[in-house]
């Protein structure tokens, strides 16, 4: 497959790379492991003028623990947070969950900054960082800020990021304990539908992937649940658009939300 | 606009100057003649163009050739040594580990990355870590006990 004319700069620095971001505007998009967007301009899904690799930018692909958190650094490949004693030691779920994705190609190349920028509705970081109350690092032109889980995924690939920011980490409340359960899409193996559940002090937190336009935490099972997963899990979708496509239709998609937080819970007690 | 790269493939250096829209995949086939990387799916879905890239076996139709600027590749063609196969493809060979042919390169390069982050797996482990490798003749029960074999001979 041969993809549409671009222009290619290797970034050395965030500060290089938002310049870009910013001369270039939506012209530009940003390449990290590639493993989203470089099928998506082969299939000409995704047409930029200007490619930013921001691949070997130094100081993003770092683990380290800051107090309560874990900070997983943009550029971290899904390979070394699975194998990160770290992250298995903070946010074990995480880890795991890491695991699940791809194969070990992606999982050696793909990053998560990518995986949470792209924002594909079956991906299944998304279920784990809103489950587990992440924030998000960005930065643009103007400076850096921090965006809750709960406020970055607005829709199918759409984010509250801006046009000329970029993901720089992850931050991470570390837990004790925490599942991810996914049904996957038989050939793809992403998420038909995702449950992570994790323990915090007020009981369980819960994020949902692949069953709407984009991940959501399932605040009306949290508040439901009194030890009753059965019970608690019948709210699964309350409020929810439930996607359909070809694999599964939005009943099916439901119900299979409703059973997989249900074995959530049930794997978390 | 051509860009320069410098890149070791199998221990050779090279200077090449490449388009930005070249994948790596197609550079080591085009570029190096190095044609035992296949592309088949060339979306980074079927592991047929499965390389190792600093250490780790990558998928390299989904790699441009201008992102590995700076790398050390090894391409199927680099596993043998003084003309003497390596264990993994002696294996293959002595199991009927391929059929058509087409996916060996991928499954050999992936197989050499999983024993060496795991030199003795279970068929279990085998299985699951040729995950991103698809044989079209589904001759995976000989693949698997291929990379057996070559994991029980080290």
């Amino acid at each position: 497959m041969i993809p549409a004319k671009f222009e290619y700069i290797k970034a050395s620095s965030v500060s290089e790379a938002l310049s870009l971001l910013n001369k270039h505007g939506d012209e530009a998009q940003l390449l990290s492991g590639g493993h989203s967007l470089i099928p998506a301009i082969k299939l000409r899904l995704n047409q930029p003028k200007m490619v930013v690799d921001i691949g070997k930018i130094p100081g993003l692909d770092n683990i380290s623990e800051e107090g309560n958190n874990i900070v997983i650094g943009a550029n971290c490949t899904h390979h070394q947070i699975a194998t990160s004693s770290v992250v298995q030691g903070g946010v074990n779920v995480l880890a795991q969950t890491a695991k699940e994705i791809g194969d070990i190609q992606v999982r050696n190349k793909g990053t998560i900054g990518g995986s949470l920028a792209h924002a594909d509705p079956a991906a299944d970081y998304p279920a784990v960082i809103l489950a587990s109350g992440a924030k998000i690092e960005v930065e643009g032109s103007g400076g850096k800020r921090t965006i809750d889980a709960t406020d970055f995924f607005m829709g199918i690939f759409e984010t509250a990021l801006e046009d000329n920011e970029m993901i720089i980490a992850i931050h991470i409340p570390k837990s004790s304990g925490g599942v991810y359960l996914k049904f996957s899409q038989p050939a793809s193996r992403f998420a038909v539908v995702g449950c992570a559940a994790i323990k915090n002090d007020n009981g369980v937190s819960i994020g949902l992937t692949g069953v709407a336009d984009c991940a959501y935490r399932a605040s009306a099972v949290e508040s439901a649940y009194n030890g009753d997963a059965k019970a608690a899990a019948a709210h699964a979708v309350d409020g929810i658009e439930v996607m359909s496509d070809n694999f599964a239709s939005s009943e099916y998609r439901a119900h299979l939300a409703k059973v997989y937080t249900e074995r959530a819970l049930n794997a978390l007690a | 606009m051509l860009m320069k790269i410098n890149v070791k493939v199998n221990g050779k250096d090279y200077t090449s100057e490449v388009t930005p829209m070249m994948s790596l995949a197609a550079y080591l086939r085009e570029v190096l003649l190095l044609t035992g990387t296949h592309i088949g799916c060339d979306t980074s879905s079927c592991g047929a163009c499965t390389i190792k890239m600093d250490g780790k076996a990558v998928k390299s139709c989904t790699i441009l050739a201008v992102q590995a600027d700076g790398s050390d590749i090894t391409t199927i063609e680099g596993l043998s040594q003084n003309g003497k196969m390596h264990p993994l493809q002696s294996s293959f060979k002595e199991n009927h580990g391929l059929q058509c042919g087409f996916c060996t390169p991928g499954m050999i390069m992936t197989a050499e990355n999983l024993l060496s982050e795991n030199p003795h797996p279970t068929e279990e482990e085998i299985r699951h870590g040729l995950e991103g490798n698809f044989c079209r003749c589904t001759g995976y029960h000989n693949i698997v006990k291929s990379i057996q074999h070559a994991a029980e001979s080290n």
